[in-house]
This record gives C-alpha cells, structure tokens and sequence, in this order.
C-alpha cells in the first residue's frame, strides 16, 4: 500500500511541476468528500494541488425554494411527509422539520418503499415523499412511483429534488468564475450513469475525468491517473472503480428513470438555474407529483443571510472563508445545508479540516 | 430471494433489500446497496481486494497504536 502511495505522491509532484502552478481537482460527490477529510488525504498532497468540493451533496445542492415548499406541506394537517435524515435539520423560513411542532407528520424513512408503505398503512393521509438525491437514488424513486400507479396507492406522492449531475459539471465550466483542472467524478452515480456519461465534459471541455470508489486508496490511485493526464496534457475519460462501474451503467435503472421522469430545467443551490438538469415526473404519472397535487410554484427563494453555501458547492470559497462558519454555523446548530448533511463540505471541514486552517 | 424482494448479510448485519433494478441478480451474489436497493453486482475479485485493503489498513492503524503507545 505504502509504495502505491509514494508512486502516487511522484506523480501529482510530477503534475504540479509541469504545470507550474495550482491545480485544482474538483470531486463531485458528498462521500468523496468526506473520505476524503477522514483519511487525511488532503495532507499527503502536494501544497499546489487543491480539492475543491463540488456539487455533490444531494440535500445541499437543493435549492431554498424546495425546502421552503417541504416544511409548508409539514403544516398540512392532511399530509405525512417521508424523508431520508438528513433532510431533517436543513433549515427554512420556518425552522426546520425537525424543530417542526407537528413533528407527528414527519417520518424518517430508509428507502422509497418505505414511503409508499407508510402510504399504505395511513389511507387518510396524503404521504408526501422527500425525494432528493441524484441519479442513484432517482431509480428508487420511479419503482415506489410505479407500484402506486400499479396498485392505485393514490395517497402517495413525491415532490422531486432529483438532479442530474452532468449537467451540474457542464453549468460549472461554463461559468466564468470556474478554476476546474478536472474532476473525480462520483462512484455510485457512475454505477447507474456509467463513466461513459462523462465523455461530453472530457470531449467540449477537456478536463479529464476519473470515476473512482470511496476507499483511501480508490480516491488516492484517482488523483494519481488525474495528475499523469496533466502532466502529459491529455484529458481522458477513466475509470478505476472497475468492481461495479461499468461505462454503461445500469441500463435497467437508466429504464425505470426514463419511463418515469424527464428532465426540466431546475434550481440549484448556488448554481442557479441549469438546464435540464432536474428530473420531473411524466405526465403519465402525474397525479403523484406533490407539484400538482398541491399546486407549488418554483420560485428560486434567497439563501439564509450570510450563508454562503452557494459558493462552497461551486469550488469559489473554502467553508472557512464563509463568516458563519463555526461560530453562528455549526452541525448543532446549522444555518446552510452544507453543514447539517453528513456529506456536506461545511461539516467535514468542522469535523475533520479546522486545525489545518488554524495552522 | 423471493420475486424482486432479497436479504443482504452486510459483514454479519442482515438487511431487506429489492432486486428490482439488478434482475440479473442470483442468491449468492455480491451486490452494492442504495437507498434500499441493489444497483450493482460487485466483482468477487475487487471485493477482495478492498477487504485485504481494509485489513491492511486496520493492521497499519494497529501498529501505529502500538508504536505511539
């Protein structure tokens, strides 16, 4: 292990040397994020190679409007909202679910079947499912969508969160502001994508682009094939998280998603508005968009004041560089969504980053 | 097994999952697990290898414990 580690280190010595100047390595998923921080990766690295955190965190990239829109369905006495923790503490106008006084409508759910169950086992209420996440999760979404159409569950519905993470990358790079050199692309989006989706921003934008596994040394072998590219001057497209990724993905799930969804244009956190980039239920199934059924407007909402989230999730600041951070802001107390997630920037800097910053 | 509903041993914790997005899924499979659902089969051979790698880091943590007492 030590000696891959050491070719390693050579390599991204190697890269910093031909370059001749910072390099900036963007990963773009919450759980490489935080391995990242909790096996110190970032203190073995050369000082003029620098990860950024990007938009990779599901709760922290939605957008104010659609957490806003959560807690107003939690006052509905006729609605049961479904929800994966860690929505449960992002903060809105109105407080947050968990601080919610009608906490007996809000249920923390492990899976989308477990939403549509709780549909089934309350009739007179409307279950509201929280569906965020990126293309992993969206497949489970679509099945629990499909076997309430199936069985007429007409109790259940979701209001869609789900995004698209291509079209995040492409929004990155088109800004004028971007200091991307490439980018460690998310593992288990790769699962269901395949690495193949990544070719449009290796091929338009020549940044290359590494799919790599959350294990120390998936993400280290990673940054590895990411610094021989840029010695060398090449952007490829690669993956190195060969156990499950292959450049297809899972076609079953990619299926399910396409039978159920279509892409819209969405809001993002920090990003703004990104075309086709959020995924809305067909028409077909229309009946169980919470959209619809409560007639919610998708008006972009401000960020909390001070809270600068929107640039931590677009590479531009360093949580520190944020006022709140660790004195207003904290995972006890969170004013943005960055710090109440488990895979958000904010917190793995306050767990994990401070002492760095100190130094 | 039964239809698309399955139980997973995730190192000795057992846990209801769906095989509806990974048909091709057998009893005795390795798979990778999300929000409930099998989205992948894994590869036995890199399996491996990530749990020799655990284990090494394990024996590595152990042995820095013991040097710095």
């Amino acid at each position: 292990m030590l000696e891959k580690i050491y070719k390693a280190q050579s390599l991204m010595d190697a890269a910093c040397k031909t370059l001749g100047r910072q390099i900036n390595i963007m990963e773009v998923c919450g759980t490489h994020t935080v391995s990242i921080f909790r096996n110190g990766i970032r203190s073995t690295l050369p000082k003029q190679m620098k990860l950024l955190s990007g938009p990779g965190c599901p709760v922290c990239v939605t957008d104010q409007s659609y957490i806003d829109a959560v807690l107003a369905l939690a006052d509905c006495d006729d609605c049961l909202i479904a929800t994966y923790g860690d929505m449960i503490r992002v903060p809105g106008r109105g407080g947050s679910l968990e601080t919610k006084q009608s906490s007996a409508n809000i249920k923390v759910v492990l899976s989308s079947e477990d939403a549509l169950q709780l549909a089934k086992d309350n009739p007179k209420k409307i279950i509201v499912f929280v569906a965020v996440g990126f293309e992993t999760t969206a497949p489970s979404t679509a099945v629990a969508v499909k076997e309430a159409a199936a069985d007429s569950t007409d109790n259940f519905c979701i209001l869609s969160g789900h995004k698209l993470v291509v079209p995040a990358m492409r929004a990155l790079l088109s800004g004028k502001n971007h200091n991307i050199d490439a980018f460690l692309c998310p593992g288990h989006v790769s699962v269901v994508i395949g690495f193949g989706a990544f070719a449009e921003i290796v091929e338009h934008f020549g940044r290359p682009c590494v799919v790599a596994g959350f294990e120390p040394m998936q993400i280290i072998e990673g940054l590895s094939e990411i610094s021989k590219q840029l010695t060398a001057g090449k952007a490829e497209l690669k993956s190195i998280y060969t156990a499950v990724v292959t450049e297809k993905g899972n076609t079953t799930a990619q299926k399910i998603i396409a039978e159920c969804f279509e892409p819209v244009d969405g809001y993002w956190r920090g990003l703004g508005k990104i075309e086709k980039s959020t995924l809305r239920l067909k028409e077909k199934y229309s009946r169980f968009d919470a959209l619809k059924r409560f007639n919610i407007t998708e008006e972009p909402h401000e960020d909390m004041s001070g809270c600068r989230c929107g640039e931590v999730l677009c590479g531009l600041i360093e949580p520190p560089e944020c006022k709140l951070f660790a004195k207003s802001c904290t995972p006890q107390s969170p004013v943005g969504p960055c710090m109440v997630s488990s895979e958000g920037t904010c917190a793995a800097w306050f767990k994990y980053g401070r002492e760095r910053k100190q130094n | 097994m039964k239809g698309d509903k399955a139980v997973v041993d995730a190192m000795g914790n057992r846990w209801r999952t769906r095989t509806t997005l990974l048909p091709e899924a057998k009893l005795g499979d390795l798979v990778l697990i999300h929000a409930g659902f099998a989205i992948s089969l894994v590869d036995e051979e890199e399996a491996k290898k990530t749990w020799q790698l655990i284990a090494e880091i394990d024996d590595f943590e152990e042995t820095s414990n013991k040097v710095s007492g």
